[in-house]
């Protein structure tokens, strides 16, 4: 029996050197191929969130608009681009480590990461402002999926921060090279996904009439 | 065996394997009382031999579990059990405890046995499978506490690996929220919420990531397949199990006095809880594929298929029938559930005790795997249960869309008692489904005992 003496820790998430165990070939999607089913299963379960959202607004056309002007779409706009900012934060940080240079990644990323920080910062202004008054997951239908959905959400980017912190603190001891950064791909991976659905996210619930 | 100290899951197992052979007894008695009302009344009433059954299947599984995890951490470990000695007090407090607390509600009137044990003290009692007596309840969370301590410290003074770091997560979350069970409140709804604290996190949260791991080792060992492979899989399959089931709770929010949003959380989480399942079916049929031994013990690889199969159906499957908040408004409390309660136990829980124990039996007995004839009839005993109890969940599938239908949607409802006598063909048929389950156990048990040559180590 063929063991092995390392010790896998609970962020095998953003390590790399795996790949051949899930059939990873040159061509194959970047990144670890693990973090691709947690990608799909985030992709299917957002899904079902959006299309329950398009049902439940679409039996109550009215309320839906009305609750839906009460939010700060300025708030939404800012964080999109804040958002998109960041995901080409981490597209730089990828190029550099793809060039071998680990510092500038590691700058890319910590970009990133504080524009992270920054969306996370508007949002919990925009939860705080809704919570004083007085609008809870039980004040109606509307209210209920624009909570749970920016919410969960919410959870992603902080998750996001902390891989990219990882990748980060990685990256600064040069843990990373030009032909092994397959770690870095990964946690780009989950940063785009979490840019898409907020790309998604904030037409459906704060524009889209 | 690699460890002398890995012995003492022996006699765990032989324990788990008595106490199942119990609990399909009393499965037995209680599915006749379905439909012969006064069988063995007053002697054992329905209510005292549905608690039997269900507490039984617990202590069992537990049984099971602690001694899967003494067998396989001191070989993950690399290294002798911490305390054998604890392992071997343990085990005879949990038995002791155990029997004592099932003759207690054979023998004793449910509320006397209260009286006797001290519930006017802190009041536990009387919730469905929380109905031990307090002083069982504090037995269940020291013999649990031991069980964690002996382990964690086994890990930390040897080779740490993704195995044994899932297998202690899962004890520590079981240890954890048994402590729920302590908290009963006046508040009805508060008392459900938490109550699925226990039942649900339990069986839909921290068991499957100690199902993960047994089934992770024993893929490991079987297939020879490399354990990085084998750790990535269990890492993504658990992750999405408490994505999944840690919200999927809200499936059991939705008319229990909980806040309205729970019906779209727990719809929602709860529909996509199939797919860990999914992911480990897929995952054992491709680590066998890719095997890279023949291990002699066929039986040990044919229940570790079976439990990612059964699994996958009976837990994934059955459950997501009636999960969906819109379903269930019908569906809720029906035999429909029992169907989901018995093909998820037995798929999920009960196949992967008999996996671990399958594997682990004939190397505690000092060889490989057993003999020929002696795994064609463990083989035999696997499909006979396996598919009866399919039966079993599909005669109770049955039963449960009939008695919506006649109790919850016709034109003109029956009362509940007056649709059970109309479903009674489908309970008839469930005993005889049980009938041969209880064949395929005794045939089980037979296995042990046939003689002949036996696969020595490679």
């Amino acid at each position: 029996m063929k063991t092995h003496d390392t010790i896998p820790v609970t962020t095998s998430v953003v390590q790399s050197d795996m790949d051949v165990s899930m059939g990873k070939n040159e061509g194959d999607l970047p990144g670890d191929f693990a973090i691709w089913i947690f990608i799909f299963a985030e992709m299917l379960a957002f899904g079902v969130l959006f299309v329950a959202y398009a049902f439940s607004r679409a039996k109550n056309v009215e309320l839906f608009n009305v609750s839906q002007l009460t939010l700060s779409r300025t708030s939404g706009a800012i964080n999109t681009l804040v958002l998109i900012t960041s995901s080409y934060f981490v597209v730089r940080g990828v190029a550099a480590i793809k060039r071998g240079f680990s510092t500038q990644c590691a700058y890319w990323l910590t970009g990133a990461f504080l524009l992270g920080g920054v969306f996370v910062s508007i949002k919990l202004v925009e939860f705080n402002a809704k919570f004083d008054a007085g609008i809870t997951m039980s004040t109606n239908d509307f209210y209920m999926f624009y909570l749970s959905l920016t919410f969960f959400h919410f959870m992603h980017v902080l998750m996001g921060m902390v891989i990219l912190a990882c990748i980060i603190v990685k990256a600064r001891h040069g843990g990373y090279s030009a032909q092994d950064h397959a770690g870095v791909e990964t946690g780009a991976s989950f940063w785009h996904m979490v840019d898409f659905l907020w790309i998604i996210l904030f037409p459906l619930v704060y524009i889209i009439r | 065996m690699k460890y002398t100290s890995q012995a003492v899951a022996k006699p765990y197992f032989i324990a788990a394997i008595a106490l199942f052979l119990g609990q399909i007894l009393f499965g037995l008695i209680m599915g006749l009382q379905y439909v012969v009302g006064d069988f063995l009344f007053p002697a054992i009433p329905f209510n005292v031999a549905r608690m039997v059954h269900t507490n039984l299947l617990i202590v069992w599984l537990l049984f099971g579990f602690m001694g899967a995890s003494y067998y396989l951490i001191p070989e993950e470990s690399e290294t002798e059990l911490f305390s054998p000695k604890l392992a071997i007090l343990t085990f005879w407090i949990f038995l002791v405890a155990g029997a004592a607390t099932i003759l207690g509600y054979l023998l004793v009137p449910y509320a006397a046995l209260a009286k006797m044990t001290g519930n006017d003290l802190l009041n536990t009692m009387g919730r469905e499978f929380l109905e031990q007596p307090l002083p069982t309840k504090v037995g269940i969370v020291l013999v649990a506490l031991s069980w964690l301590f002996n382990i964690v410290m086994t890990v930390l003074k040897g080779r740490k690996t993704t195995i044994s770091l899932v297998l202690s997560l899962g004890m520590l979350g079981l240890a954890a929220f048994f402590l729920f069970s302590f908290y009963n409140p006046v508040n009805l709804v508060k008392d459900k919420f938490y109550w699925w604290w226990v039942v649900h996190l339990w069986v839909e949260g921290v068991w499957e990531l100690i199902l993960g791991a047994l089934l992770a080792f024993v893929l490991i060992k079987v297939t020879g397949v490399d354990r990085e492979v084998i750790e990535k899989w269990l890492y993504v399959i658990i992750t999405m199990t408490l994505v999944t089931g840690i919200i999927g709770t809200g499936h059991h929010y939705y008319w229990i006095g909980t806040p309205a949003y729970w019906q779209w959380w727990g719809s929602i989480f709860s529909a996509l809880e199939p797919i860990p399942f999914f992911m480990m079916t897929v995952f054992a049929f491709n680590m066998v594929n890719k095997r890279r031994r023949e291990h002699p013990n066929k039986a040990a690889v044919l229940w570790a298929l079976g439990t990612s199969v059964m699994a996958f159906l009976g837990a994934g499957l059955w459950g997501f029938l009636h999960t969906l908040a819109p379903v269930n408004y019908y569906a809720h409390g029906t035999q429909l559930t029992a169907a989901h309660g018995h093909l998820a136990f037995y798929g999920a829980y009960a196949l992967v005790v008999l996996t671990i124990i399958s594997y682990a039996m004939p190397i505690l007995r000092g060889r490989a795997a057993n003999p020929e004839r002696a795994q064609i009839m463990e083989m035999w005993s696997f499909w006979l249960m396996t598919i009866s109890m399919f039966f079993i969940a599909l005669f109770l599938t049955g039963a449960g869309i009939v008695q919506i239908w006649l109790q919850r949607i016709s034109a003109a409802p029956l009362s509940f008692m007056a649709v059970q006598d109309q479903i009674s063909i489908f309970y008839w048929a469930r005993e005889g489904a049980g009938l041969v389950f209880l064949i395929g156990l005794v045939l089980y048990i037979c296995s042990f005992f046939v003689k002949g040559q036996s696969h020595a180590f490679e």
